[in-house]
């Protein structure tokens, strides 16, 4: 099959994404036509009926993401694409699938809003959103990525997470990534680590759906498989039914936030450049963690002791990579497509004299190397 | 000999559950919940290949209390979560248990998107003509005049036939029963469940709690009463005019047809895929 061996590969962004979700084993996809993620759904159309998968075009998001959460909990990997306004409409089954800890992917290929907004522009307007969409505490993972490559590769990652600890897996794309054709070698499938969910190993007698093993996380079952129990919205006892004990309800919280913080090292992802005597650093992710990377790189060329944390990892955000590195810089530049939904998270985790400095656009326009250069020269 | 409510209790209800169960007493959903239980039964089918999926509801509520696969969604949105059950495990009899808010108002959208799209599911739609959990206030299916706790002057709306709704959405099998009708009810959740196509049984029920109380219709024993004399089967009904028939509850089958099947649909589009074979992409 073509997934035994991509090889080399002229690819967009979005086209990327089908083929890392197809090598990380997601057989369904759910989706409702919007740009600029379309073509995600269109190529799923595609390539799922050839790998035994199923593709559906449902009748609008919220009902796209009920079918991946339903497929997931007979057994499927599966997923679902949208941009903003779909983002909106999932919100409550997102949510859904975080309480009853339903393994998915959710990819935001971000434009402009609020509401239509700018159809279709780029943005990172949605970064706060992905965190704290739905109503409720809840844990969540946010992931972004920044170029074709990443998009094979970190939408991988996003399955493996979502399938290990049972959480859903946001990853935020833009338009910009999601447009961009580059040239990639993708690996083969040897080199491609899957991580499945885990089954119980007590027989159905003596199963809890929802009694965690060390890791916080509990053992998954799909449908079907003789291990007949009760999935509910509703917050449930480890049997999986509703409770109204005010002890089962803070133990059921707890947990989930627990499952998350204590898989941190491997859930925060970010990539360091130049960090070693850097003074001033620049934090960034989604496509302009690629111009930064091009304006750091330069200004290292004429002298300047500057660094780049990439996060890869929104959230949980990744404050022990990132408040060590603040202690030891003087200024931070935080450029972002949004208003400064990151910068916030950033001060947040800022403990010393460090100067947050925000750099932002709202203008439907990408921010370019040249203009970093500018305001880093201003810092 | 059908099986009796003492076997039903042994064998279906889940016994590690914290009962009491949430339903007023005399509630139309314990009845609906029998009948759907002999249907089962009466087709033998495993309780492993049973998936019950419900809304949010005093009818969502059901799946709960039941040793099935079992699923609580979120409000109107059954049939989107078993659409992916069924397509990830078609050989799975997925059910989804719904009330007349849940189905016909806020999951209206995926109720006659599931019936055009004929996917092999069994949809049970609890009208009890009011939104009962949230305390009693108008539905889709409320009559017209009736009094509930957001028209206490009288509602202005006209009601949604359900059945109806189905049959002109594309559904493969309709019918509607009520609760006075058990057996009746249960026969035709079998035909249902065996039916291959979205099938839909649509069951007038009594909340006589939110609903009955608000409108001078009495208590449970009254309400059933009137279904009882208010039914009329779909062959009586052809031959009545259309005054004849204002009031009357048509029940039985009234829609039952072949037409394609989403999942044996998309097993052909998998081998014309294959056939094209290659790497379609880019
Ligand atoms: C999105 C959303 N909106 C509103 C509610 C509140 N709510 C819970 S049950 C219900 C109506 C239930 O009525 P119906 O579907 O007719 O079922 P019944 O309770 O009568 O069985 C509503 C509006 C909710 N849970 N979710
Ligand atoms: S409120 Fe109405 S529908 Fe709900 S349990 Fe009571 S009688 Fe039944």
């Amino acid at each position: 099959m073509f997934l035994d061996n991509m090889g080399r590969r002229l690819l967009q962004g979005n086209e990327a994404i089908v083929y890392g979700a197809l090598a990380a084993g997601c057989r369904f996809f759910a989706g409702y036509p919007i740009t600029p993620a379309s073509e995600i759904s269109e190529l799923f159309s595609r390539l799922l009926p050839q790998t035994d998968g199923t593709f559906i075009q449902m009748e609008d998001e919220i009902a796209s993401i009920g079918a991946v959460v339903g497929a997931s909990l007979a057994g499927a990997k599966g997923m679902t694409a949208t941009s903003g306004p779909g983002f909106s409409l999932m919100q409550e089954n997102l949510g859904f699938a975080c309480v009853a800890e339903v393994p998915c992917v959710i990819v935001n290929v971000m434009r402009g809003g609020p509401s239509t907004g700018l159809p279709t522009c780029p943005s990172q307007g949605d970064v706060q959103m992905a965190r704290w969409g739905t109503h409720g505490d809840h844990p969540i993972v946010v992931l972004a990525v920044s170029s074709v490559r990443d998009c094979f590769s970190l939408i991988i990652k996003a399955f493996n997470i979502s399938e290990k600890y049972r959480v859903p897996v946001i990853v935020l794309s833009d338009e910009i990534v999601a447009h961009t054709r580059e040239c990639v070698v993708l690996p083969s499938k040897e080199e491609i680590y899957v991580v499945d969910r885990i089954k119980p190993s007590v027989p159905p007698e003596w199963y809890h759906p929802y009694e965690a093993d060390r890791r916080e996380v509990p053992p998954m079952v799909a449908f079907g498989e003789g291990y007949r129990h009760h999935v509910t919205g509703l917050i449930h006892d480890e049997r999986g039914y509703p409770t109204q004990n005010s002890k089962e309800i803070e133990a059921f919280h707890r947990r989930l936030t627990r499952k998350i913080t204590l898989g941190f090292q491997e859930i925060q992802m970010t990539s360091g450049y130049f960090l070693d005597d850097a003074e001033i650093l620049v934090i960034a992710y989604g496509s302009v963690a690629r111009s930064a990377l091009s304006a750091v790189q330069s200004l290292r060329d004429r002298g300047f002791k500057i660094g780049l944390v990439q996060l890869i990892t929104l959230f949980p955000f990744p404050r022990s990579v990132v408040s060590p590195l603040l202690e030891k810089c003087r200024a931070v530049l935080v450029p972002e497509m949004n208003m400064g939904q990151i910068s916030r998270e950033v001060q947040r985790v800022n403990r010393t004299d460090c100067r947050v400095v925000k750099y932002n656009r709202v203008d439907g326009r990408f921010i370019t190397p040249k203009e970093l250069i500018k305001s880093l020269l201003k810092i | 000999m059908r099986i009796s409510v003492e076997q039903i209790r042994r064998k279906y209800l889940r016994h590690d559950k914290k009962f009491p169960h949430v339903w007023c007493p005399g509630c139309g959903n314990g009845i609906v919940m029998g009948a759907l239980l002999r249907a089962i039964d009466g087709l033998s089918l495993p309780k492993d290949e049973v998936v019950l999926a419900s809304g949010i509801g005093c009818s969502g509520r059901m799946p709960t209390y039941l040793d099935f696969n079992t699923l609580h969604t979120t409000h109107g949105r059954a049939l989107t979560f078993a659409t992916g059950i069924k397509l990830a495990k078609p050989s799975l009899n997925v059910i989804a248990i719904m009330g007349d808010g849940d189905a016909s108002a806020i999951g209206g959208n995926h109720f006659i998107h599931a019936a055009r799209r004929n996917l092999n599911l069994t949809a049970i739609i609890i009208n009890n003509s009011i939104y009962g959990m949230t305390g009693g206030q108008y539905s889709p299916t409320t009559p017209f005049g009736s009094k509930s706790t957001t028209s206490v002057h009288g509602h202005i709306e006209q009601a949604f036939s359900i059945a109806e709704l189905a049959v002109t959405s594309g559904a493969g099998f309709v019918a509607r029963s009520t609760v006075y009708h058990a057996e009746l009810m249960a026969h035709l959740i079998e035909m249902a469940i065996e039916k291959v196509g979205f099938s839909v049984v649509e069951v007038i029920s009594n909340c006589h709690v939110q609903y009955g109380r608000r409108n001078q219709l009495g208590g449970a024993v009254e309400m059933l009463q009137s279904y009882k004399d208010n039914a009329v089967t779909v062959k009586r009904a052809t031959s009545l005019t259309e005054e004849e028939l204002e009031g009357k509850i048509t029940i039985g089958v009234l829609a039952d047809r072949e037409m394609p099947i989403s999942t044996e649909e998309y097993e052909k589009v998998r081998q014309r895929a294959k056939e094209r074979g290659g790497n379609v992409g880019c």
